[in-house]
Parts: C-alpha cells; structure tokens; sequence
C-alpha cells in the first residue's frame, strides 16, 4: 500500500494522477478462514483491521451482501459523541471517541474528524435536571461535558433561537467540544484499505445464507452465494439483519428493526457551526464540509425492512428544526433516505459471545452505531481473538437479558430513540 | 405512512391513528412466578423480528382504542391483512381472496371518495 500524504498528491500532481492504485483488492474467496465476519460496514470492517493490526490473525475474510460501507454505515447523520449516562455506555463510547481522535494518523486516511461541539438542548426543567445530573456523572467519569445558559448556547450556535416567545423555549443546553462528526463514507473505506493491506479479503456482492454447524454445535463456515466459506470463528457484525444472520445459527436475539430517516438540504455556506440535537423536540442537525444541512429523523413505529419510512416521521423533525432555527424556513430539503436500525429492549448494544462455540455477535447499536464504530470494531476484535470480551465491553452481554443486568439507557441517557 | 384496515371499525385509516404493540400470539405464562430465568427472558424479550412476513399486534388508539393483529410484509410493509384479538394465528389469504376482500373495504381515501369518483 502507497502512504498517503502531502508529497503522494504533489507527485501524482506532477503524473496527471496515474499512479493511485486501488483502495482495497477484492479476491476470490479462499476456501477457509480463521476468521469470517458477515457484515462489512464500519464494525465489522474495523474489527477485521484490529484484529490484524492487535491481534497478528490475518487469515480473515469480511463478507457483505451489498458493497462496503452501503448500509446504516452510509446511511447515519455521521455524530460522535460520548455523553451516555451508564458506565458501560461511557466506558465503550468514550474508548471509541479516544480512538476517533487518532483515527486518520492511524489508517494514513482522512476520516474528516471533526470535534465541532455537540450541543443538546434543554426545553424545560426536567430536562435541565437530568442533562446536569448527565454532567456530573461524565465529569466524575472523565468525560468533558458542561452546562451553558441560553445565551451562551446562543453565542455558540448563532442561528439558535433563545427568545421566549420561541415555540420550543430553551433554558440551556448541555456541550460536549469533543463530541462532533466525521465522514461516514471514509471510514469504511479507510478501513476497508488499512485491513486489506494487512492481508484480510473483502468479499462484497456475497450474502450469507447458512450457517454451518458441527457434530458438537461448533460453527464450521458460512454458506454464501458464492459457495462455502469454512471459518474457524465467525463475528456477526450485520446491524439491522443481526436477527436474520444469527437465526440461521438458531440463535434468537432480542432485536427489532425499524427503519430509521435521515434526509440533507441544498448545500449552503458555511453557517452552521456545530451539532446541536434536541431530544425533547427531536431533531438532530449538523452541517457537512459540502455545505449541506444533515438532519437526522426518528424511527418509524413498527418493524421493517423496507430501508424507507414514512413521511410524517421526517415533517415532524423539520417541524421542530424550523422552530428551533427560524433562519432554515426557507432552505429546500434535497434528498432523504432510510436505514434499517436494530433496536434491543434497553437501547443498549449487544456484543459477546453466543450460546453457539465460535459464533461472535456485535448487533443492537440501533441509531447510534456511528460514534462507536472504532471502539465496537476494536473491542469485538477482542472478543473475537481472546474468546471473551474485553473489561469495557463486558457488560454488553446477550446473557444480560436473562439475568437482568440490563443497561438502561432509553430511560437514562442522552439518546432519542 | 401505511394505510391499515382496523378489523373493528371496518375501515382503511391513517397510520397516525394507530400504535404498533409488538410481535402477537405470544402468551404470558400462567405460572409466570415458577419459570426459569430463560424462560422469563425467552417470553419478554427475544422476539422473532422477521424480515417478510410478520404477525404483529396494532391498537386503533386514536379510533376505537382496541387491540387487533395485523400479518404484514416486512420488506414491502405491505398489510396481507388484519384480524380481531384473540382469533388464532390466520391463515393468508391467497391473491384471489385478497383482491376480493380488498375489493368489499371502504377506502376513505381522497381520491377513492372524491377525486377518481369524480
């Protein structure tokens, strides 16, 4: 693989730009794997690069349905950030928002990290007593987060609305300075090449449809499209299909996807300075380096797999962004899109191992899989290697639901599902 | 939004009248106090979450309040139809026998009402 870097681009500048090569390989697959992740969006991409890179086993394959990066990887609102109130939301989300902060040294890929802020507005008094009990609890846990009045969010945010005649009033609003965005599209690709530098195949256009196993219950491979594919472990990293992949092992998983909207406006200049989410109104906003205004949507009612949703879920979310910011009235929505989210019982995610010997699962991030990615795909690289997880990922269990220890963040935290 | 025939009223509504409650025909234990821990979380929280068809309950909670099933294609969200509470899980109707029953339903739809009668 060619470094990227300042003096690449001044001498393909100087090559009418003949000389890149292609990002990642796409072999033919081998006939077995140590390793075999079904799922290549940024989890399981990732994953397949920690394994390679921390753990010396390279002999792994990521195999995808569709191309890489092309599902909820593709799909989301691209928000990072780590102001969950739990510790075992804390622990995971903060490891990933540590390692987003050197992501792009370590890949050599822009992933446009950006910690512009994310702002989440307060409306009224219960809101304002748990986003401050939300502080607390990340400041004694070593999370940055603090507390600003309207008229700092104001100064902050300019185009917010703080009058008191507003439709959605506000009486603060929490700020994480670290939490921000980054480029969806590029760290699936720049996984995808780190990994495939290392030796790991992707395998896309490829669906897994069985999953084979032995005489004593022990996964054994994957059937695909393509053929068998024998893997030694397999690590299901499949979002909003995790229910579909892990029955064809007979494990059950208490999932329920529903789609989940996002849609983007005309791109405009530079006028949107950070990220701002309101839970109680529900509306997500951001701008991107192109201009456009990403705005992100609740989730339908129901289960589906349509990757679409309806449109009075979307109307409901510009109803609340043109309150909150008077001056986007006018702006023309572009283009709008859906993605198919996998939702636990406690909107918390799952990741550990199955009662099936060798099959991995790394499912239920439901709407907010994006911030995570680089520490859901460093810790499932753990528990892939090691047999069993890491100490931050150790609450994340699927047992967790048989004995209770649940992780209650749609009650608790900073998430508006 | 989906458009869903309530079996109660009789009538094709708007999904805003309607909540989704979950997978249907799963039974509360009776001796919900003497089953084991995988049982309870077997009855409570795994769930089927089917990509195609899918039986689900809806409530009409902003019409008539009650509680019905619904077998609904997950992929196209498409209603195969909806049927009252406590029936047995329902066999699905054949293409004939839908395009019939769609064809005796009240569509109060705009253009059914007014525009195409028009």
């Amino acid at each position: 693989m060619r470094k990227y870097s300042i003096f690449a681009v001044a001498r393909e500048a100087l090559r009418a730009h003949k000389g890149w090569e292609a990002q990642w390989s796409s072999p033919e697959p081998r006939s077995s794997y140590d390793v075999v992740i079904v799922g290549a969006g940024g989890h399981g991409l990732g994953a397949a690069y920690y394994l390679a890179k921390e753990h010396g086993i390279t002999n792994v394959a990521v195999i995808e349905k569709g191309w890489l990066g092309g599902g909820n990887t593709g799909r989301n609102t691209t928000i990072i950030r780590s102001n969950y109130l739990y510790e075992e939301s804390m622990d995971i989300y903060e490891h990933s928002l540590k390692l987003w902060e050197g992501l792009s040294q370590d890949l050599n890929y822009n992933v446009m990290y950006s910690p512009r802020g994310v702002m989440m507005l307060s409306h009224n008094v219960h809101d304002q007593q748990s986003f401050k009990r939300h502080i607390n609890a990340h400041r004694l846990y070593g999370i940055d987060n603090e507390w600003l009045t309207p008229e700092q969010a104001k100064a902050y945010c300019p185009p917010l609305d703080i009058s008191k005649t507003a439709r959605y009033p506000i009486n603060g609003a929490t700020l994480q300075r670290r939490g921000g965005t980054a480029r969806h599209d590029a760290v699936a690709w720049g996984y995808a090449r780190a990994a495939s530098d290392r030796g790991v195949h992707i395998i896309q256009n490829c669906e897994v449809t069985g999953i084979r196993r032995g005489p004593n219950g022990e996964v054994q491979g994957v059937e695909t499209t393509r053929g068998f594919i024998g893997a030694k472990k397999i690590g299901v990293s499949a979002a909003g299909h995790s229910s579909v992949v892990m029955e064809m092992a007979g494990v059950r998983v208490p999932l329920h996807s529903t789609p989940l909207q996002a849609l983007v406006s005309e791109p405009l200049k530079p006028i949107f300075p950070c990220v701002v989410m309101s839970n109680t109104v529900h509306a997500y906003i951001s701008q991107s380096d192109k201009g456009e205004l990403v705005i992100g949507a609740g989730t339908d009612q129901y289960n589906s797999y349509s990757q679409t949703g309806g449109l009075q879920i979307i109307t409901h979310t510009l109803d609340a962004i043109c309150e909150l910011f008077p001056i986007f009235r006018r702006v023309k929505m572009m283009r709008q899109w859906g993605g198919i989210t996998d939702n636990t019982p406690d909107r918390s995610p799952i990741q550990g191992v199955t009662p099936v010997p060798g099959l991995f699962v790394n499912c239920g991030w439901g709407t907010g899989g994006f911030k995570a990615t680089p520490g859901s795909a460093n810790l499932f690289a753990h528990l892939i290697a090691k047999g069993e997880p890491h100490r931050l990922a150790a609450g994340l269990t699927l047992d967790r639901f048989r004995t209770g220890r649940l992780i209650d963040e749609a009650a608790a935290a900073a998430v508006a599902h | 939004m989906l458009l869903i025939h309530c079996p109660y009223c009789e009538e094709d509504r708007s999904e805003l009248e309607f909540r989704w409650a979950g997978e249907a025909h799963i039974a509360r234990p009776e001796n919900i106090a003497a089953i084991t821990d995988e049982e309870f979380a077997e009855y409570f929280f795994l769930r089927n979450n089917e990509k195609g068809l899918t039986y689900e309950r809806w409530r009409h909670i902003h019409g008539c309040g009650r509680f019905f099933n619904a077998a609904r294609d997950t992929v196209s969200d498409k209603f195969l139809m909806t049927y009252k509470a406590g029936l047995p899980k329902q066999p699905i109707p054949t293409a004939e026998q839908a395009a019939a029953i769609a064809e005796e339903k009240t569509v109060e739809t705009w253009e059914a009402t007014e525009g195409d009668a028009r």
